[in-house]
């Protein structure tokens, strides 16, 4: 991520609230409207999207707010999500499709079926998740626009 | 086939007036796990689920679906309906069940 600022073709940084569910999918669906608007590859925006839609739910169900930042480069794109706790305890259990300590009235939404973080490493072409117990987790991805 | 066509067969009611019901159906999914259509969902599908809230129409939304049918009758919150007649996604409720609708989406040539 070493670039210049004047390489920058666009950035943003949106706040998510914990436990705001009817709020999630309004960061990806503006990022999806901006990336067309770009002339993004379809396929692109639509990976993005999807990944920054897990990203938003999984800030809302498990921590206690966060942030999304969108870095647009001409050859390449990266969403970073950070939040400020709890943080993860075992990120490669966390890694794996179908675990997940979301509570059961999350469930009922149809969401915590443990998807969420293996969704986002498949959507992206990069994908780099940090944590640290008591203080947060961040997450980098990288979506490449050439080819 | 599009939307429109899958009215009768499927005895569906439009819940979205507003909606474009040319969009072309291209696929099926039946689902009531958000997380599982947001990992396997394919653009133009017809997403067939007793989910209602909110979230559905952002997930459709994302993955550019057909429509969303409502299966079972079940209630549709109007929060649901304003928020696909924003997004433009189609919304349709039948009181048949799940299994039958994607047993007749499959026979109408829907793979």
């Amino acid at each position: 991520m070493e670039r210049t600022e004047k390489e920058t073709t666009y950035q943003e940084t949106r706040r998510v609230q914990k436990g705001d569910f009817a709020a999630a999918g309004q960061i990806s669906a503006s990022y999806k409207n901006m990336l067309k608007r770009l002339g993004v590859d379809s396929k692109v925006v639509r990976r993005l999207a999807i990944a920054s839609y897990e990203a938003e739910i999984n800030l809302a169900i498990h921590t206690l707010g966060g942030s999304m930042t969108i870095i647009v480069y001409p050859d390449h794109i990266f969403l970073v999500v950070e939040d400020t706790g709890p943080g993860i305890a075992d990120i490669a259990l966390a890694m794996q499709e179908g675990y997940s300590t979301a509570p059961e009235e999350v469930r009922m939404l149809g969401f915590g079926a443990g998807m969420g973080l293996p969704n986002m490493k498949r959507c992206s072409d990069t994908f780099e998740i940090t944590s640290e117990l008591g203080s947060g987790t961040t997450i980098r991805m990288g979506f490449n626009l050439l080819n | 086939m599009n939307v429109a066509k899958l009215m009768e067969p499927l005895e569906l009611d439009l819940l979205t007036p507003e909606t474009d019901l040319t969009r072309e159906v291209t696929g099926g999914c039946v689902c009531d796990l958000l997380s599982f259509v947001m990992a396997r969902g394919e653009a133009g599908m017809a997403w067939i689920t007793v989910q209602t809230h909110l979230n559905v129409i952002a997930v459709a939304s994302l993955h550019e679906f057909s429509c969303v049918i409502v299966a079972e009758g079940c209630a549709v919150e109007p929060e649901t309906l304003a928020k696909a007649a924003e997004e433009g996604i189609p919304v349709l409720r039948s009181a048949l069940s799940e299994y039958i609708l994607s047993g007749r989406l499959y026979a109408l040539g829907v793979r």
